[in-house]
């Protein structure tokens, strides 16, 4: 019984749909949709490296570096927004963040 | 064998701390449960030969984006008990369209198979006796570099992006003024002084303002804390 692609595809799927199951269910914290949006960006990481294992190319790898950067810097500015926002209105709540009137 | 123990171990502990970050109702239990299911997504990594990556992982993900969240969890002062209301009515939405995705993702992985030409497109084939972390740098440095210099600035560009985001300018916080001190005339000249007179004979030493010259009597407050 050996760890084959499926298995790992398998997780990153389950881990994918956990991720956007997390963005319906807390609709008014933005702190846990953006750990919901983590957990799918870890989701398509570890699709990359499945892959990458299973066709013996590093490629995958690389381009799972570059996802690293991106969801980190992401979290960079989306936590500073949440932080200001805090400031200016008191509240994090999604349904409150109306002042565009988009 | 140790292998498969080891994936289903990693696996079900990282979907069960996925369930836990979404659900947990202290978002500070969240974030530790993320914590947790970064350790062992890290763990996959490790299982599927990328050992770089998995320190990686654990290095940025734990060490840093992790903390982060902890920071801005523990430093609002958000009534999460209000936060939470609604958790109830947006479920059933959810778990629809998370049902549909999961068919979806479902009916891909089983249906989807390799190309048969697919070994010869590899733009990068493992070499061999070769570590993970050598083999990732030959190519990261040299077939990938411009990328690599785009995250740079993406990560440049973040990086002053929170500092200008958050920065704020406090009224009444004293600050110096280099160019005002350098401009300023008049009241600064040189003035000779006779060798051996004190400042206070000559009469320009500033003369102490009374509260300074009197020392506050302190006060006592008997079993307080300051």
């Amino acid at each position: 019984m050996a760890v084959s692609l499926a298995h790992f595809l398998t997780v990153s799927a389950i881990l994918m749909v956990l991720g956007v199951f997390g963005i319906f269910l807390n609709r008014k914290n933005v702190i846990v949709i953006l750990m919901s949006i983590e957990l799918m960006l870890l989701a398509v990481n570890l699709n990359l490296v499945a892959f990458s294992a299973a066709l013996g190319d590093l490629t995958g790898q690389v381009f799972t570096m570059f996802i690293l950067t991106v969801a980190a810097a992401e979290a960079a500015i989306g936590l500073a927004i949440v932080v200001i926002y805090f400031r200016n209105r008191g509240t994090i709540e999604v349904e409150d963040i109306s002042t565009l009137k988009g | 064998m140790i292998a498969a123990i080891a994936f289903y171990t990693f696996a079900s502990i990282l979907i069960a701390s996925a369930v836990m970050v979404i659900t947990a109702r202290n978002p500070v239990h969240a974030v530790l449960f993320l914590i947790l299911a970064f350790f062992n997504a890290a763990g996959l990594f490790l299982i599927a030969g990328a050992e770089f990556l998995a320190m990686i992982l654990v290095i940025v993900y734990v060490g840093a984006v992790a903390v982060l969240f902890l920071f801005v969890v523990m430093m609002l002062d958000i009534d999460f008990v209000r936060m939470r209301e609604g958790f109830q009515r947006h479920a059933p939405l959810g778990a629809v369209i998370g049902g549909i995705l999961l068919l979806e993702l479902f009916m891909v992985v089983t249906v989807w198979r390799f190309a048969p030409e697919a070994a010869t497109l590899r733009m990068n084939p493992n070499p061999e006796g070769v570590t993970n972390a050598e083999a990732l740098g030959r190519i990261l440095y040299t077939d990938y570099i411009y990328l690599f210099q785009t995250s740079g600035l993406i990560l440049l560009v973040a990086m002053i992006g929170a500092i200008v985001l958050t920065l704020r300018d406090r009224p009444g916080a004293r600050r110096q003024n280099v160019g005002e001190q350098v401009a300023r005339s008049g009241s600064v000249s040189v003035r000779p002084v006779p060798l051996g007179a004190g400042l206070k004979e000559i009469g320009i030493a500033r003369p102490p303002s009374p509260e300074e010259a009197a020392p506050r009597p302190v006060e006592h407050h008997p079993g307080g804390h300051h």
